[in-house]
Parts: C-alpha cells; sequence; structure tokens
C-alpha cells in the first residue's frame, strides 16, 4: 500500500523522505473501518434487509413521519433564529468593545461544553410554568416546557455557538477598505452592511445555518426533558428510536435512523451546493 | 490571511470614521440585544443548576454526592474518559500524520469521513452497535455463545463514547500540521534523526497545545454524552450509569436536589474545560491555529 507501482505515472501518492506512511495511515484505516465504517454500514445492511416493501410501510408509518416533521421544523426554525441571533453576537463580539467583552466571547462556546443532559433539565426547570422565564411567559398565553416551542429553545441553545464560532472569523478578516470606498461612494451604513458585507459574510452564514441545523437535528439529550414528548405533538424522531429500540422493534427503529441519514446528508448536500453557488456569486 | 495590509487593522475600533461604524445609540442598542440574548439563553441556564444543586443547603447537596449509585456512576465516567480519550488521541496523531505529511489520492475522502460522527445523531451512533452486538444483531448470536458482554456493559459505553468523540483530536491537529509543513521533521531527518526521534523530538512538541485543545474538547464530550450511551448502556444503577444518566434517572424521579448535584459536577466540568480553552486561546492562540470551534 505505500507505494503504488508507478506504471503510466499514476501514483497512489507523492514521494517523500518522511517515513511512516504506511503505519500511520493503515492504523487510521484500520481503526476508521472498525469503529464508524463496519457499524455504520451494518445499518445499511440492516434496513436494505427490510426489503423494499417493508421498509416503505415502515418510513410512512404516521407516527414515523410525524416524528420526522417535528425533528425536521423544529431544527430548521432554530437554526433560522441561530443565523439572526448568532450574526448579532458575532458581529457585537468582532465590532464593539464593552466590558467583559473577553468572558462574554468564552460563553459563546458554553453550549459545546455542557453535557446535553444538565442543558435540559436547567431549560426545563427555567421554562416550567412554575419557573422563572414560565411565569413570565405564561401571562402573555407562552406555553414553553412541554410543547414543540420548548424544543425548538433547546435547539437554539445547543446550534447558537456553530453559527457564531463560524461567522465570527470570517467578519473579523473583512476588508475595511471595501467598507470605506462603499462609504466615499456614497453608500449609508445601512446599504453598505446589506450590499457589502452580509454579501461576503453569506457563506459562512449558510455554513453556519448547515451545522446549527444537521445538529439541532439529530439532538436528544437536551430535547426529551423539555419536549414533553406526546406523540404526533412533540415526539422527535430520535426520540422514537429509542422507543422502538426499548419495545425491541429493531426493524422500525433501523427504517427510522436511515431516514434520518439519508435525509440529513440530502440536505446537507443541498447546502453545499448552495454555497458553492454563493461563494461564486459572491466571491 | 497573511497580507500585511489586513495585519496593521487597527486594534481599536472605536477610531473608526463615523462613514464606517453605527451610530452611538444604535451601537448601545445591538450590545444590549445581544447580552440580553446571551444572558437569558447561556448564563441563566447555568446559574439554575447551581441554584438547584444547593436549594436544600450545602448538607443535602454534599449528602446526594455521597450516595453510592452517585459515585459509581462518577467512577464510571472517568472509567469511560480515560479509556476513549487516549484511543482518540492516538487515532487523531496517527491520521494527522498520515494526512498532513503526505499527499496521496482520497486524502479529502478520508478527512470526510473522520468528520462523519458530527453529522450523525447520537441516537443513531448508539443505535448501530446495537444493531451489532445486540441481541438480534449480527453478532448477538456468536457473542452471546462466547459469554461476551458488550452491550450493557462496560465495552458498549466505550465504543459509543469513541464513536460520537471520534473526530475531535483528528479535526484539530490535522489543518494545524498542514500550516507547519515538513520542513522541521526533513531538517530533524537530514541530521540523521529517525523517524521515531523526529515525531517526538520535533512534531510533537510543534503541536502539544494544538493537541491539548482537541483533548480538553474530546474529553468534555466524552465525560458529557448522553444519547449514545444511553442507547447502549442498559440504565443499570451502579454498574452502567454514567453521570449524564444518573442526571437523567434522579430527575425523573422527582429528586432534583439530586439531580442537579451530579449536574453541578459535570457544569463544573463545562466551565473548567471553557477557562482552559481560553486561556490555550489567548495564550498560544498561533500554535493552535485558526481552527476555533467546536
Amino acid at each position: 500500500m505505500t507505494t503504488a507501482p508507478a506504471h503510466a505515472g499514476w501514483r497512489f501518492r507523492q514521494p517523500s523522505v518522511i517515513p511512516g506512511f504506511g503505519l500511520t495511515l493503515g492504523f487510521s484505516l484500520a481503526y476508521l473501518t472498525l469503529i464508524i465504517l463496519i457499524p455504520l454500514s451494518g445499518l445499511i445492511w440492516r434496513s436494505a434487509a427490510l426489503g423494499w416493501t417493508d421498509f416503505w410501510a415502515l418510513a410512512t408509518d404516521r407516527r414515523t413521519l410525524k416524528a420526522l416533521e417535528i425533528s425536521f421544523g423544529t431544527a430548521f426554525i432554530a437554526a433560522a433564529v441561530n443565523v439572526v441571533f448568532g450574526t448579532l453576537v458575532a458581529w457585537v463580539l468582532v465590532r464593539y468593545r464593552f466590558p467583559g467583552r473577553r468572558v462574554v466571547d468564552a460563553m459563546v462556546d458554553l453550549p459545546f461544553a455542557l453535557p446535553t443532559a444538565v442543558a435540559g433539565i436547567a431549560l426545563t426547570t427555567l421554562y416550567a410554568p412554575t419557573g422563572w422565564l414560565g411565569k413570565l411567559l405564561m401571562p402573555l398565553g407562552l406555553k414553553v416546557a412541554y410543547t414543540p416551542l420548548g424544543i425548538i429553545v433547546a435547539l437554539v441553545f445547543i446550534g447558537l455557538p456553530f453559527v457564531v464560532r463560524t461567522v465570527q472569523p470570517i467578519m473579523e478578516e473583512l476588508d475595511k477598505e471595501v467598507e470605506e470606498a462603499a462609504a466615499t461612494l456614497g453608500a449609508s451604513r445601512f446599504q453598505i452592511i446589506t450590499r457589502v458585507l452580509l454579501p461576503s459574510l453569506a457563506p459562512a452564514i449558510i455554513t453556519g445555518f448547515s451545522l446549527a441545523f444537521a445538529r439541532g437535528v439529530g439532538e436528544y439529550g437536551s430535547v426529551i426533558f423539555i419536549a414533553g414528548n406526546l406523540p404526533y405533538k412533540s415526539e422527535i424522531a430520535p426520540l422514537l428510536i429509542v422507543i422502538r429500540l426499548e419495545e425491541y422493534n429493531y426493524p422500525a427503529a433501523t427504517a427510522i435512523a436511515a431516514i434520518m441519514l439519508a435525509l440529513s446528508f440530502a440536505m446537507l448536500l443541498v447546502i453545499n451546493l448552495v454555497q458553492t453557488w454563493s461563494r461564486k456569486r459572491y466571491g | 490571511m497573511a497580507d500585511p495590509e489586513i495585519k496593521s487593522y487597527e486594534p481599536h475600533h472605536e477610531s473608526r470614521s463615523a462613514a464606517v461604524t453605527e451610530s452611538r445609540p444604535v451601537r448601545i442598542t445591538l450590545t444590549t440585544v445581544t447580552l440580553v440574548f446571551l444572558g437569558i439563553f447561556l448564563l441563566l441556564p447555568l446559574i439554575i443548576v447551581f441554584k438547584e444543586a444547593f436549594a436544600k443547603g450545602v448538607g443535602a447537596y454534599f449528602q446526594s454526592l455521597g450516595d453510592a449509585d452517585t459515585r459509581s456512576a462518577i467512577r464510571l465516567t472517568l472509567l469511560v474518559a480515560a479509556i476513549s480519550v487516549p484511543l482518540n488521541l492516538v487515532f487523531g496523531l496517527s491520521a494527522a500524520w498520515a494526512i498532513a505529511k503526505f499527499e496521496f489520492k482520497g486524502k479529502a475522502f478520508l478527512t470526510t469521513l473522520i468528520d462523519l460522527p458530527f453529522s450523525v445523531s447520537p441516537v443513531i451512533s448508539g443505535l448501530v452497535y446495537v444493531l451489532l452486538f445486540g441481541a438480534q444483531g449480527l453478532l448477538g448470536e456468536w457473542l452471546k455463545a462466547h459469554g461476551i458482554q458488550i452491550l450493557f456493559a462496560v465495552p458498549g459505553i466505550v465504543l459509543a463514547t469513541v464513536f460520537v468523540t471520534f473526530p475531535f483530536v483528528a479535526r484539530e491537529l490535522i489543518p494545524l500540521m498542514q500550516e507547519q509543513g515538513n520542513g522541521d521533521e526533513e531538517a530533524a531527518l537530514s541530521l540523521g534523526a529517525s523517524g521515531w526521534q523526529a515525531f517526538w523530538y520535533v512534531t510533537l512538541p510543534n503541536v502539544k497545545w494544538g493537541l491539548l485543545y482537541g483533548v480538553l474538547l474530546c474529553n468534555a464530550r466524552a465525560m458529557g454524552e448522553f444519547g449514545a450511551v444511553s442507547v447502549v448502556s442498559g440504565h443499570i444503577r451502579g454498574l452502567t450509569n454514567t453521570m449524564p444518566l444518573h442526571v437523567e434517572i434522579l430527575y425523573n424521579e422527582y429528586n432534583a436536589v439530586g439531580a442537579f448535584a451530579v449536574a453541578s459536577l459535570l457544569a463544573g466540568l463545562a466551565l473548567v474545560t471553557l477557562v482552559l480553552k481560553t486561556l490555550l486561546e489567548m495564550r498560544y492562540g498561533a500554535e493552535i491555529a485558526a481552527t476555533r470551534g467546536h
């Protein structure tokens, strides 16, 4: 494997004096295959073994479709909320100076570091009808905990750093001269932001959106506490997988998982295409 | 961006001319909105964890942490992290060496595969092992015949944790080692160092802070993983219950103080992780490279 025969100029790898290629690549591939590839292909194999009719029956089960709709729908809304607030947070952190900025900047990563179960019970306690925030929202007629709105709140928490940390470095690198040029040409501040700055941030914002969205679709720990988990109302797809597993209904669990994987990859593909397009368009 | 024009960006944005920043009231409004949003979404959940944990006083807090099941959950979580983090550390170093030091066909594809676990739901990460090792699984019969227990036991929990924390070290090291190039190693080799010596005395010191950064994030996720572990663990108290799973059990038993006491330990771990991460970024930002984020 280390040195493929160099017939017709085709080489598996470029020559190098650095040793250890065979060992490190071999070990990495073996480990990757054992831990990730074999288990994942097991899932694909199992769903293929179901046969098309069975798979279709399981996939179009009403409860399954509803759970998928809730998962993808809430993740989409939460990612959209995060695009707005995440970009705002990045903007304020990059452009403005205020006391405690460093601490606020570090805090943004909290959802990466805080275990999801902890986030789940903390958010539920806050938004429960007797909680600090639930009490304030109750008179407004807003019920968050144990409703789909609660799922969105949890996913906004989980997804926020994905948007901020994707947009922030690009914002820091924005060329100031372009803004100045626009200003000298008579553009208003609003025009500069919408016509000059946002287009160059668009690819990063789309990446952030897709990362937050992908994470939200699969999220389990933080959601199950706050969602209330009512079938057809606030039951997410990952939870339905767990429920089917607990019923020893492996085929149903496998089918839902296969659909989730396929849908997630299809969405990521579409988002990648959109991104390539926006990069071409806006440089 | 090594462009000197961009590097000379003035550090104080207040000195920007009025044309390229917002008016003062707009700046104050935007900053306030941001701080209120982050306060509600990030700070309040953190505060409530500690408030609930100490709701019945310090005595009740320490009493619930002294519980035998809680202590065994803490031990199991430490054990699982102590096995899975080194495994992914060795993989990360090995994959980064192969990918960053050499040019070969299919490299981009391999890099994509390494990131794969990030786009798989934690529940599915657990499910794939159930399908493989469960009673109805592909290897279920064989394992049963040989008396090997993987699911609902420590090996299954370790495997699921390794799966979800798989990319952390590798994705931190690959861009860093790519940026550093091969020059240092080639110099060491030309001076007569063996490949192993070049790795140990040249590469490792070059990437040590980036490595620590990756390990830190890997460990935080390993100790806090819930979904994947929940699927493979079987929730046997005192045996296969990790800290995050124990939080769930206590919470569902309406033992709020107990649940939040364990949660406060995990929140403490998250805070320590954040502080160390920020210190590393401030002190060794350049040596960790521009790969901030998860």
